[in-house]
């Protein structure tokens, strides 16, 4: 029998590569690899019902932890892999196994960013959320009453924040730029957040730094902000964003940059290794750029299958995020850099909001806050190709569906 | 426990019992039935559950909301007027004998 596949990394990736693997019935034999104990699992609840209490672990699981056995797909788990040896097309794992792939994937994932230990990143008390075990870790202390500093105002920070005031804890968040949600959003969708939190009894800080975190025998006790200013705190929640985990191509000598680099196919610069997901950077209208969503994740994975079963692919998904803080969904599709105009249309309901965003006369994203029509027909426009004008957009009285079926 | 029957365009069949208070979705997918992907987890943004409700059926399913009514126009396959967003049907002993009919996109 030939070498496997080998799939390097238990995500979303990696679970879309396999389902559609299986789909196209290709005959060649699949491994899949993965650090963490469990097989691929979706990680946007882990912020939100997870975190919450109200989703049990194993619906999580993307697919069923026997469901590989049954599919004849081999699993090893708990399992890191140390070495890529791509002249003998071989991988080594921590368990001084070597293992040899006919084509490779890697789908190893992002990690959060930390606070460095000068700062207090070490300190106990201090948490990333970013795996079953991190919230494994945060549960205990996670409770009604306690203190929680979130440093970061991104989505996970917002997310957790979110849950944090519906189990009572009492939560101040920091963000060390001018606005939360920065580097995603326009001004428009950041206040709208902004004043959901405050609403919600967040102490929500931005333009602040934070000196360092404080400690008592080497346990948070609380912040420092450049200031001067001490806020207290019992524990603290670290969300400023994640970094590729592509050490293991770097030391491979895979061409790196912001990510495992790949082309149109999802091909590293090994013509045998392929990546999927947060991992790998990918060019997108001419720019090389990375993202951390399931959608992507999802796409690449599915693409990755289809290339290697022979079929004329590239990749062009449209992307598309959500978050669910409070009541308010909010579901974004497109990538608004480089807009020029962010264009506010009020929904039916009072709570809803969409921003759309415009590159000159062209329709690029939309972040869409309680709002599917919004959402919905605003994909099918953009997916069309179509630009209604800003004054069309901005007047509530017109008419999304007719667009997007013209 | 509801036995849940979902039947392929091909002619092909797959049935299970499924758990009081899983989503037909999840239960969907663990049983390794064609094109219902579920992406979201369950939360209404990708419209990648879409099935099609035996017409004898569809009313005991539920209602449908605003939101999925909105999410059902962005479906692969056109929907119907016994279209479903299948994370939204939840198992329970009513469902049992339940058909759904998976599209195929093309």
């Amino acid at each position: 029998m030939s070498d496997p596949i080998v799939v390097v990394g238990a995500g979303q990736a990696a679970a879309s590569f396999i389902t559609r693997h299986l789909a196209l019935a290709s005959p060649q034999p699949l491994l899949l690899i993965g650090e963490e104990s469990y097989p691929p699992y979706q990680r946007p609840p882990l912020s939100k019902k997870y975190l919450m209490g109200e989703l049990e672990m194993d619906r999580l699981f993307i697919r069923p932890m026997d469901w590989y056995a049954e599919q004849s797909v081999s699993t090893r788990f708990d399992t890191r892999v140390t070495q890529i040896d791509r002249a003998a097309r071989q991988l080594l794992t921590d368990s001084g196994d070597s293992i040899a792939y006919d084509k490779l994937l890697l789908c190893t994932g992002s990690s959060a960013r930390r606070l460095p230990a000068e700062q207090g990143g070490e300190l106990e008390g201090v948490f990333t959320l970013r795996s079953i075990v991190d919230i494994e870790r945060i549960l205990p202390s996670f409770q009604s009453g306690k203190k929680l500093l979130i440093v970061g105002g991104g989505y996970i920070g917002l997310e957790a924040a979110a849950v944090a005031r519906k189990l009572g804890l009492e939560v101040t968040l920091l963000e060390m730029a001018e606005r939360i949600l920065q580097r995603v959003a326009s001004a428009e969708t950041s206040g709208y957040f902004r004043r959901m939190h405050s609403g919600h009894g967040v102490d929500l800080r931005e333009s602040v730094r934070m000196r360092r975190l404080l400690e008592t025998s080497g346990r948070v006790t609380g912040a420092e902000l450049e200031s001067g200013e001490i806020i207290e705190a019992d524990l603290v929640l670290v969300g400023i964003g994640g970094q590729a985990n592509s050490q293991l191509a770097e030391a491979a000598g895979l061409e790196c940059d912001n990510g495992i680099a790949v082309n149109q196919q999802c091909q590293s610069s090994d013509a045998n290794i392929f990546a999927a997901g947060d991992c790998c950077s990918f060019i997108r209208n001419g720019q090389r750029i990375r993202l951390e969503s399931v959608q992507n994740a999802s796409d690449q994975g599915d693409l990755v299958a289809r290339v290697l079963a022979g079929e004329d692919k590239s990749y062009d998904a449209l992307p598309w995020f959500w978050s669910d803080q409070y009541d308010c969904k909010l579901q974004i599709v497109g990538l608004n850099q480089g807009h020029t105009q962010a264009v506010e249309r009020r929904g039916e309901d009072p709570a809803s909001l969409s921003i759309w965003y415009y590159t000159n006369d062209r329709l690029i994203a939309i972040d869409a806050m309680n709002d599917a029509k919004a959402y919905a027909f605003g994909r099918k426009i953009i997916e069309a190709g179509k630009h209604p004008t800003p004054a069309q957009i901005a007047d509530p009285a017109t008419d999304l569906k007719a667009i997007a079926k013209s | 426990m509801a036995n849940i029957t979902w039947k392929m365009q091909d002619g092909s069949e797959i049935s299970a019992d499924v758990k009081d208070g899983l989503n037909l979705m999840e239960a969907a997918t663990a049983n390794n039935v064609p094109n219902i992907e579920g992406e979201c987890g369950g939360c209404l943004s990708c419209a990648t559950c879409h099935v099609f409700v035996d017409p004898e059926w569809y009313a005991r399913t539920g209602e449908v909301d605003d939101i999925e009514d909105t999410m059902l126009e962005m479906t692969d396959v056109e929907r119907e007027d016994n279209s479903r967003l299948s994370c939204q049907i939840i198992a329970s002993p009513e469902l049992d004998g339940l058909i759904l009919h998976v599209p195929e996109p093309e």
